[in-house]
């Protein structure tokens, strides 16, 4: 018997899809067109010749609406393949953020301090602002972007995740 | 979104792979047709237009190739569906690119709903004008997106065979459905070289047909070891093929249990077997819903479990195992979680089950299953479908006697017979009252519901079967929708009879309104009605009219004696209603049995239950 469990859990899909015109429209189509969640979504070839992209997709719902999520995919015609990352065993979900911070004086030294020990790079920096680039975990970056509010955040733009199974199996 | 494009220009650099035969002649329109002779395609649905000039003039130089011309787009799509639903076959439609394209979404998104394997040619401006806004250009692929199975945009002559042969396989194989091949006018125009369809596997399209023997295994062990059990069959039998059907009538026999249907689904098992208990649902026969309701192994071969059929899903089939035989994976568990999911091709499934139930050494428990015969019999005893016709000759006609006498009478012809249907109160009586014997006799748009279907549906399934009676069971709201249709009827001498229940509503809307919105008939009458005789006169066929029962038989006699066109007015009860009838988020425990039985229908359902 499939599962009826009504509370919603967050899943981490990845779609390996042909690389064709509108296969992303058709993903991201199948989302709307159902009222089905997308909290991020993220696509790059992957493959020599560049045949194929690979679509990770963070979504969420009941345990039945992610299981026709999964076979709603694996039905588009491009699609190849289609991983439940977070059902399927451990998973690595990285995420790459470049936050702007404008201020100067104290709070400036604070920012470049936190940034430090959060391992962020400056990769842009005049005498009123810095941008750092930090990669990690989706967690990190919400923490980092928490403390960096009150040190003259002022704007932030983030990939979506990429994400991949750990151990030596694959998609 | 720029990946979007980015991946499609990406894509058209990635290279083509099929084997190029040398026919340097050729241009893109006589490819396309030669792609479309290897399909071993009979006829094509269409109508001309700026951007697809080229590909009729291909058509006009050859002779393989049937085009019909129809008067409306739409009526191009339904009339393939009817052509592809009666045949077996897919159905080809040929429309131009802007309003062509636009007008076919109805007839792709009803093909996508009932899973009618068609291929859809649309007309495309230019590849160098495309996201210009030019004349008559429609973004054709994202229009249609979710409308179809799959679509394509040819955007290089060296693609097209391929794509058109690919776009056949896609259409046809495993749940089968319409796809849209979008041809720019250079590409038709330009040289093309011709492919022959590609044997390999396609490259990420791989659709289950053939079933798990162990998920058959499971389901068997459950199906002979219930004690009330009901299969309930779909659409899917259907598309499955003839033999589906035969070997669906040798695992019902076989098992000697009842077996229900959908809509969709009719003629799959014969109609009049005492075995069969009608169609199920929302106007489904008494004995079938409750079946559903108390049945303890609940087998769905070919069936999605669609609200016309569930009523109110927490109180569907609630006692019951339930097992879900169907092509799409993502049909199952979509809306009722089942306990064995069986994917794949439900001929193949059904012929895996009657060998898995010769393999089980487990005896059916006989006991059990007369007693549940016999609860049957007592649903069955209260006639669900019965009406009250006045037999004074100048009484009213019922419309369900309507349908009860044309098939009666169709049948005393002893022709093989097709009903194609509009949608509304004469397609539930149509129905309800009509038999089927056979599968790919009945063509109805279940999914979508799409009045205005009937008329080219009709259209398609003559062309498919000339010699074959063909009645479009109608209501007179609905098939003034395609009513333009009688234009194409006529020009190819198609003898299509349009059997219109005439109640001057909109009678299912009328219906609900009664029931359910205090019978304010709000915009549900059918005003400034043509007279339907003169209609099928100005059309050069024949009109008739009944207006009482006296006349009833002698005009369905004269209709079905004529060898051509006609339209048959039958006058019959505004007033009536379609029953029984599951209202609206309602059990099926809960059926209305007809205007004076609510209540006692309620007792007797809530007894009856307790049999059980």
């Amino acid at each position: 018997m499939a599962s009826t469990d009504e509370t919603e859990i967050t899943a981490v899909i990845s779609v390996l899809v042909e690389n064709e015109a509108g296969a992303l429209a058709r993903v991201i189509g199948l989302f709307s067109g159902r009222g089905y969640n997308i909290e991020s979504l993220t696509v790059a070839p992957v493959e020599d010749g560049r045949n194929r992209s690979r679509i990770n997709i963070v979504t969420s719902g009941t345990p039945m609406i992610i299981e026709q999520i999964k076979a709603l995919l694996d039905r588009l015609v491009p699609v190849h393949r289609v991983a439940d990352l977070t059902k399927d065993g451990p998973h690595v979900a990285r995420e790459m953020a470049l936050i702007k911070v404008v201020s100067t004086g104290e709070l400036r030294s604070e920012a470049l301090r936190i940034a430090d020990a959060f391992r962020a790079r400056p990769v842009d920096t005049t005498t009123g602002s810095f941008v750092f680039e930090l990669t990690g975990a989706t967690d990190k970056l919400d923490a980092f972007i928490e403390l960096m509010r009150p040190l003259g955040l002022v704007e932030i733009s983030r990939t979506g995740i990429a994400a991949i199974a750990r151990g030596p199996h694959t998609i | 979104m720029n990946a979007t494009t980015d991946l499609g220009d990406r894509r058209q650099h990635a290279g083509q792979d099929g084997t190029a035969v040398s026919t340097p002649s050729l241009n893109g329109a006589e490819v396309l047709l030669r792609v479309l002779q290897e399909q071993e395609v009979e006829v094509v649905f269409g109508y001309p237009g700026g951007a697809v000039l080229p590909i009729y003039d291909a058509l006009f130089k050859q002779n393989s190739i049937r085009h019909i011309l129809v008067r409306h787009e739409q009526a191009a799509v339904h009339a393939a569906e009817g052509y592809a639903r009666s045949t077996g076959k897919t159905g080809v439609v040929l429309v131009t690119s802007g309003p062509g394209a636009t007008n076919a979404v109805t007839g792709l998104v009803d093909a996508l709903m009932d899973s009618i394997p068609l291929v859809c040619l649309t007309g495309q401006v230019p590849t160098h004008m495309i996201g210009n806004d030019a004349f008559q250009e429609a973004d054709t692929t994202g229009i249609t997106r979710p409308a179809t199975k799959h679509n394509y945009l040819v955007k290089r002559a060296g693609d097209l065979a391929r794509t058109v042969h690919e776009a056949f396989y896609v259409a046809r194989s495993g749940r089968p459905g319409p796809v849209v091949v979008d041809l720019p006018k250079d590409i038709m125009v330009g040289p093309a070289s011709y492919t022959v369809a590609s044997t390999a596997p396609h490259r990420s399209y791989r659709p289950i047909t053939e079933p798990r023997i162990e998920a058959i295994r499971q389901a068997v062990a459950l199906i002979k070891r219930a004690k009330r059990p009901l299969f309930y069959t779909g659409g899917g039998v259907i598309n499955a093929g003839p033999a589906a059907s035969e070997a669906l009538g040798r695992l019902v026999r076989l098992t000697g249990y009842p077996c229900t249907s959908t809509l969709m689904g009719l003629g799959a098992y014969p109609t009049t077997d005492p075995q069969f208990l009608g169609m199920l649902g929302m106007h489904g026969t008494f004995e079938a819903n409750l079946a559903t309701h108390g049945c303890d192994v609940l087998i769905n071969l070919g069936a999605r479990f669609d609200d016309r059929v569930t009523g109110r899903l927490d109180a569907f089939s609630p006692g019951s195992a339930k097992i879900h035989v169907d092509i799409d994976p993502s049909s199952i568990n979509k809306i009722v979680p089942v306990d064995v999911a069986v994917v794949g091709d439900a001929g193949r499934a059904i012929e895996m089950m009657i060998e898995a139930w010769h393999e089980d050494r487990a005896e059916p428990d006989r006991e059990a299953l007369a007693t549940w015969w016999r609860q049957i019999e007592a649903w069955r005893g209260i006639d669900s479908l019965r009406y009250s016709q006045d037999p004074s000759p100048s009484a009213i006609i019922k419309p369900q006697h309507a349908v009860k006498r044309l098939y009666e009478l169709a049948r005393e012809t002893g022709r093989d017979s097709f009903v194609t249907t509009e949608v509304g109160q004469h397609q539930m009586w149509a129905a309800q009252y009509y038999a089927f014997e056979k599968p790919n006799r009945w063509m109805t748009s279940g999914g979508l519901g799409t009045m205005g279907y009937g008329l080219p549906a009709a259209v398609g399934v003559q062309v498919g079967h000339p010699e074959a009676l063909v009645i479009d069971i109608a209501g007179e709201a609905s098939t003034l929708m395609n009513i333009q249709e009688l234009g194409t009827i006529c020009q190819y001498r198609l003898p299509v009879k349009l059997f219109i229940l005439n109640n001057r509503y909109m009678g299912m809307v009328r219906q609900w309104q009664e029931l359910l919105h205090g019978s304010r008939y709000s915009e549900s009458y059918s005003e400034a009605l043509p007279d339907f005789v003169k209609l099928a006169e100005s059309f050069h066929g024949t009109g008739m009219r009944a207006t009482c029962l006296g006349e009833l038989d002698d005009t369905i006699r004269a209709m079905l004696a004529h060898d051509g066109p006609v339209i048959a007015d039958i006058c019959v009860d505004e007033a009536e209603n379609c029953f029984p009838m599951i209202p609206s988020g309602a059990a099926h425990n809960e059926m209305i049995l007809g205007p004076d039985q609510n209540e006692q229908a309620a007792r007797i359902t809530v007894e009856g239950m307790m049999l059980v």
